[in-house]
């Protein structure tokens, strides 16, 4: 259970008054949303809602127009995805995470290449790091010298967040890490979420599924319009109260956050 | 999870399983196994004349050009790019540094004719032109977002005349001697520092395939049986003598050896022989095609091309600079366009106004027949090598056997269409 947000000392992540437009439009207008240790925090909406926006803006995959963002309780800068990562944030993209044409080990440390003293990229210790990691996070991997795009949805998204614990993350962003897998992968994806929860890490978990959404977030935020409705928790509102937030931007009555 | 693939059942299993053993990629084999079959046919046809030393080594210095070329296409066509205007490129190099050697440094800074001084700087001035025009393109296509198949189409007009203007469209020749020195036959290592050079290989490759199994084996990966690293490395140093060997055996002619001797004020000796070893112009390509491969395999810069070219979204988020990586792609591939104009006005003894024409449907073709996927993210440098080899004796052969120019096109344009097809068939097959 998560303490009470007044008893929770400084959030991991605070994102005070984001904004974003393309074009005239809106696509975030003025959220302001935080993340604890060891908290997972759904971030609901429709398609267009602006949640991915704004978690690319966390990524420091886009600029943002405004707001700020506070890590540990003192400002981040983040402009790019390089900065982002500086500050422990990582992410884990539904689709775009990936380079098929290369194995685990190369992906795991894409931009962030293992070298040898002259300077070479040292695949051997990358690879030895990889199924080190592996055997910790699906231990019945063993296909490392596979291009990716050979791998089971599963075994590509055990890859994508082999990255995000391997380089010690502290703040997850999961762009709905299930949407693609089927119900034992889904299960595994459920399992190493509670694991980095239990870890401390806090966790962004983009969205659709309602009873995923209610397994395994602490809170949730939802998004209309590219508004923050409100943010609930999760134990004290139903799935319905949940949809309504989505559906019709109605704030449930009890379980305001 | 259930790795369900894994267990997949082959029709050719035991096969497959003696070359997956030994870790031999089944492409370089089939590639291989192409150039064999080409040799053998034209060999029977032209009565014993195409695998004679002398067209082998010829054979040689005819890819030259076109093989460095190809090595920097694999990583534009990787990331998901082409370059139309290498040929172009290579003429305005060529017209830059015949120029320079006849031009800029005799008359203009009253240079001396053959001073060992107008090589260099020509080259110099060719490399710094070449990579130059392909940075700019580079940033064309990276920073502006104007497709690489335009900038390139543009730069196929711009260069190919910018190259006419310099020379105002004439023959810009004789070239300095020892620039012509890396165009193939007139400048070869001789017979025993072939050997040398032959042996040094042979050794590196020793240590390097005895390097890689300590490797796997500190880290406790599996290796292969020591039969089939024997039977590799075997095979290795036959390929690398043997090529020493043909070269060496090319003899130069008497009479020629005899202007030799004059030149230097002695009489050759009764029966004197000597053969020509491997050519400058070869062994650049060597350089070449080791230096790509080890950027292509064990670089930053390659893993990036490469990852760019399977996706460029992610390599982006992975916090990479892809339009600064455009850049670099098409600078190297100007670079490389400086060495072949090199090798191709060396060879020919002057700059043209035609050279380098057409080359860069030849250079595409190489890479694409060696393997070298358009659709991104594929290809391998020894590859696009080879892929120049097969096209360079494949016209050759044709050309032996009497088979006229507009055939011999015909021929090669089917071959490429095939080769594509049946690379997309052994994709489907492997599953690649």
């Amino acid at each position: 259970m998560p303490l009470d947000a007044t008893d929770r000392g400084t959030p991991l992540v605070e994102m005070r008054d984001m904004r974003k437009s393309f074009g005239g439009i809106h696509a975030v207008d003025g959220v302001t949303l935080n993340l604890y240790p060891g908290e997972v925090v759904g971030v609901l909406g429709h398609n267009g809602a602006g949640k991915s926006v704004l978690m690319k803006m966390l990524s420091g995959a886009l600029p943002r127009d405004g707001g700020q963002i506070f890590v540990n309780g003192e400002e981040a800068h983040i402009h790019n995805p390089r900065d982002a990562r500086n500050y422990r944030i990582e992410t884990i993209y539904q689709y775009l995470a990936l380079a098929d044409n290369l194995d685990a080990a190369s992906n795991l440390f894409l931009g962030r290449e293992l070298v040898t003293s002259t300077g070479l990229v040292d695949d051997a210790k990358m690879e030895a790091e990889t199924r080190r990691i592996m055997a910790r996070l699906n231990p019945n991997f063993q296909r490392f010298h596979t291009p990716v795009a050979g791998l089971s949805g599963g075994q590509r998204q055990s890859v994508a967040i082999s990255r995000a614990v391997y380089f010690n993350a502290k703040i997850l962003i999961m762009d709905e890490p299930t949407a693609a897998l089927g119900v034992e992968e889904t299960a595994m994806v459920a399992k190493l979420i509670d694991e980095l929860k239990a870890q401390g890490l806090g966790i962004f978990l983009i969205d659709h599924d309602i009873h995923q959404v209610k397994a395994l977030c602490d809170r949730a935020s939802v998004m209309k319009n590219g508004r923050l409705v409100g943010t609930v928790k999760v134990d004290e509102v139903s799935e319905d109260d949940i949809l309504g937030m989505i559906i019709l931007g109605k704030k449930p009555e009890k379980g305001l956050a | 999870m259930a790795d369900s693939t894994e267990s997949r059942d082959l029709p050719t299993k035991t096969r497959r399983n003696i070359l997956d053993t030994m870790e031999i990629d089944t492409r370089l084999l089939g590639m291989i196994g192409a150039f064999v079959v080409i040799c053998i046919v034209f060999d029977i046809w032209t009565g014993g004349r195409f695998l004679t030393p002398r067209n082998l080594f010829n054979l040689t210095i005819q890819t030259v050009s076109v093989a460095i070329m190809a090595t920097g296409m694999v990583f534009v066509i990787v990331t998901r790019h082409i370059d139309l205007s290498v040929g172009a490129l290579l003429a305005t190099c060529s017209a830059f540094m015949a120029m320079t050697q006849t031009v800029a440094l005799p008359q203009w800074l009253g240079l001396e004719l053959g001073s060992p001084l107008i090589a260099p700087i020509a080259i110099l001035v060719g490399m710094v032109v070449g990579i130059a025009i392909g940075a700019f393109h580079g940033w064309l296509i990276g920073y502006l977002t104007i497709p690489a198949f335009i900038v390139t189409l543009g730069g196929l007009f711009v260069w190919r005349n910018v190259a006419w203007h310099l020379s105002r469209g004439q023959t810009i020749g004789p070239l300095d001697g020892n620039f012509v020195a890396l165009g193939g036959i007139d400048g070869t290592l001789g017979e025993s520092a072939s050997w040398i050079l032959g042996l040094i290989a042979v050794a590196v490759t020793i240590l390097l395939l005895v390097n890689a199994r300590r490797n796997k084996l500190r880290h406790d990966f599996p290796v292969k049986p020591i039969w089939a690293e024997l039977v590799i490395g075997g095979i290795a140093v036959v390929a690398i003598l043997g090529f020493v060997w043909i070269l060496n055996s090319y003899e130069i002619p008497t009479r020629r050896l005899q202007r030799i001797f004059e030149a230097r004020g002695e009489t050759m000796p009764e029966g004197y022989t000597a053969g020509y070893g491997v050519p400058y112009s070869v062994l650049l390509l060597i350089a070449v095609a080791v230096i790509m491969t080890v950027v292509a395999q064990r670089t930053r810069l390659g893993r990036y091309i490469f990852a760019t070219g399977g996706n460029p979204e992610a390599t982006e988020l992975a916090g990479i600079n892809i339009r600064l990586l455009t850049v670099k792609v098409f600078a190297i591939v100007g670079f490389l366009c400086a060495l072949s104009a090199v090798v191709a006005s060396a060879r020919l003894n002057f700059h043209s106004n035609d050279i380098g024409t057409l080359d860069e449907l030849r250079v595409i073709a190489a890479a694409v027949i060696g393997g070298t996927a358009l659709s991104g993210g594929i290809g391998t440098i020894y590859g696009a090598i080879l892929g120049a080899l097969i096209m360079q004796s494949l016209q050759s052969g044709m050309a032996m056997v009497g088979v006229e120019a507009p055939y011999q096109n015909i021929v090669v344009g089917i071959v490429l269409v095939l080769a594509v097809y049946v690379d997309i068939l052994y994709r489907k097959r492997t599953g690649d």
